[in-house]
């Protein structure tokens, strides 16, 4: 009883880990089944099918293909834009700086159902076709509001003072930005970017309301894949896209880490 | 003009004003080539921003910067010849410390680069740590890496501020002992700007006290501590003892009578600002002895004090009117006086100084900061 007491934290622990991790094992273990008919849900027979023919659902790399495409370009632009945001409202004092602040925060705070459904209605009223050039603008516009929210965090901690250091030692505007604000400036740059693409990989709702015909991304084919029965594949893609994300998590604990002992 | 040194840094009428307060009234300075110059004066007096005008990262809002002939107003700082040795230090942390000390080399594309970098850290005695990041030193060696990586550049002037300011004492000491070698061996031209008056006269060869955005006096050490021209040089300069004295006509060539408190004390007339009738007589507390050895000026008081501190004893001595003087006697076997005793301080003519009894006694002596 005592030792169950003395390692209640450790058990608590363990339980959230085995919530939150329970649903990527069983997807990791689905993507090797052999589903029999059309519903992936019961475990019938061992197969490799899922991952030597990944592509072998009609339309999934399609649709995998234009999400990449999305997320890297929406992700892209959206840390170049938000970037220069982040600068501007952390390091100079300008009017309307207040209400900039405010309003970059609204697609964070609004619901995705009014963000997308108000942009089908703006891009109906502007003649922009639905498709993929819709979704771009709708993704760069709520992604920049989380890059801005991650460099500006980076840009407070940033001291002035190393760039006036890089002025006084002969460093022109231009190469005092590309030898030290934007090396220090990058760990926040890097999370912006990669919780753009994540977003935009990742997002439903407002693609939804903006998608053609010809613009079906990852998550709307798995949607609509998901009423008739989801192909294998999508559960393979599904892990493999965790694994690159844990990847990505790791890398930036051992650097952060790296650095840490650096300072210690 | 022409009388300028070749590197000389002028000062010309340097105003710096903000909308609600003026922070450098117009400036007048020459501070020679090769010269260690400090700024020295309390918080506010205008010396950092002086300072950082200088080094162009502050936009005068009048005047001329000169170096030499060549009039260096109106660059910016990345294209003067000047460099600092800022107060954090504000070094680049994602660059090793060799690469701090190279960023100025290499922005100016010298191909030395190598040479000349490892060549500043072995004269601030950090050859062993260039692939270390700053943050991995400790603050004695930041402070040298700033240092070298300032001076690398052989710039026309090098300025410091407050540059041991977060360092403790005796690092302190040692730093100022350093930075003096240092100066003396590369010959540039050093702006030192402090509060800290005992470091600004252990380095520097003059002194210009700042107050209230403009010099009060310019000297060497010796001559603004023995001779300071206002209670405020006198008080932030250490300590003072100042009597309120009536001058009284006649005297000797050499020197002059004051009348203080029923007394008559003597001053060196040179020690005397022109015309003055009242004034406050100073004499510094190390100048006093208790007993008549000290000199022709004598006054009569009561040991209120005594502190012990090694090398000297500290005498409070309450003078009849109240007054209480300080008295600094070296431990060098000369006669001890116990609380309570009645006592006889004198002192020599030519060590004490005058200053017009129009300022306040104790200007200055708040602002003295004790780190």
């Amino acid at each position: 009883m005592a030792w169950i007491r003395r390692h209640l934290v450790a058990f608590a622990a363990f339980a959230v880990l085995i919530y939150m991790l329970v649903p990527n094992v069983i997807v990791a273990a689905f993507s090797f089944n052999n589903p029999r008919g059309k519903y992936n849900y019961v475990f019938n027979e061992f197969s490799t099918e899922a991952w030597t023919s990944p592509c072998g659902a009609q339309g999934i790399c399609e649709s995998l293909g234009l999400s990449l495409r999305i997320g890297v370009t929406a992700s892209l632009v959206a840390t170049v834009l938000g970037t220069m945001i982040a600068f501007a409202l952390g390091r100079y004092r300008f009017r309307g700086r207040s209400a900039t602040n405010l309003l970059i925060f609204m697609p964070m705070a609004t619901p995705e159902v009014v963000m997308g459904s108000s942009l089908l209605t703006l891009f109906l009223m502007l003649g922009v076709p639905s498709g993929t050039g819709a979704i771009l603008i709708a993704h760069i516009m709520f992604c920049v509001s989380f890059v801005v929210v991650a460099v500006k965090a980076r840009v407070a901690t940033l001291d002035p003072r190393l760039e006036e250091a890089a002025a006084d030692l002969g460093a022109n505007p231009f190469q005092t930005f590309l030898r030290v604000t934007l090396p220090l400036a990058a760990p926040g740059i890097a999370a912006g970017a990669l919780l753009a693409f994540s977003l935009s990989f990742d997002d439903y709702i407002i693609t939804n309301f903006n998608a053609s015909p010809s613009s079906i991304t990852f998550p709307m084919y798995v949607w609509g894949a998901s009423a008739r029965g989801v192909p294998v594949q999508v559960y393979a893609i599904g892990t493999v896209m965790f694994l690159v994300a844990l990847v990505v998590v790791i890398i930036g604990q051992v650097l952060s880490s790296r650095r840490n002992r650096q300072v210690a | 003009m022409g009388e300028a040194g070749k590197g000389d840094l002028r000062l010309v009428a340097l105003t710096k004003s903000f909308e609600t307060f003026t922070a450098v009234h117009p400036l007048d300075l020459t501070i020679p080539q090769g010269s260690f110059f400090a700024l020295l004066g309390p918080s506010g007096c205008g010396k950092t921003t002086t300072l950082r005008m200088i080094a162009g990262l502050e936009e005068p809002t009048g005047g001329r910067i000169l170096i030499g002939d060549s009039d260096i107003t109106a660059t910016k700082a990345y294209q003067r010849n000047v460099n600092t040795v800022f107060q954090s230090y504000a070094l680049f942390p994602h660059m090793t410390v060799f690469e701090n000390v190279a960023f100025g080399l290499r922005r100016r594309g010298d191909k030395d680069f190598r040479a000349k970098s490892h060549e500043a850290l072995e004269l601030v005695q950090l050859g062993q740590v260039s692939s270390k990041k700053p943050t991995q030193l400790s603050g004695g060696m930041q402070q040298r890496v700033a240092l070298a990586r300032a001076l690398v550049n052989r710039p026309d002037v090098l300025l410091l501020d407050e540059p041991l300011g977060a360092l403790d004492l005796k690092l302190r000491r040692q730093m100022q002992i350093e930075l003096k070698r240092i100066q003396q061996e590369v010959g540039l031209t050093f702006i030192h700007v402090t509060h800290d008056q005992e470091e600004a006269m252990t380095m520097a060869d003059s002194i210009a006290v700042m107050n209230a955005g403009a010099i009060e006096q310019l000297g060497d050490p010796a001559t603004l501590y023995e001779q300071p021209r206002s209670t405020f040089v006198a008080n932030f300069l250490g300590q003072s003892n100042l009597l309120k004295a009536t001058v009284n006509l006649g005297g000797t060539d050499g020197v002059v009578t004051v009348r203080s408190h029923d007394a008559d004390l003597e001053v060196s007339r040179s020690h005397l600002p022109d015309g003055a009738s009242e004034v406050w007589l100073g004499v510094r507390p190390e100048k006093l002895r208790l007993g008549e050895s000290g000199g022709p000026n004598h006054l009569r008081g009561v040991v209120r004090d005594v502190s012990f501190t090694g090398v000297a004893t500290q005498y409070i001595v309450e003078m009849p009117w109240g007054q209480e003087l300080t008295v600094v006697q070296q431990n060098d076997g000369s006669a001890r006086a116990g609380l309570a005793e009645n006592v006889t301080v004198s002192w020599a003519a030519e060590h004490g100084f005058a200053l017009d009894a129009s300022q306040a006694a104790d200007a200055g002596a708040e602002l003295v900061e004790h780190g």
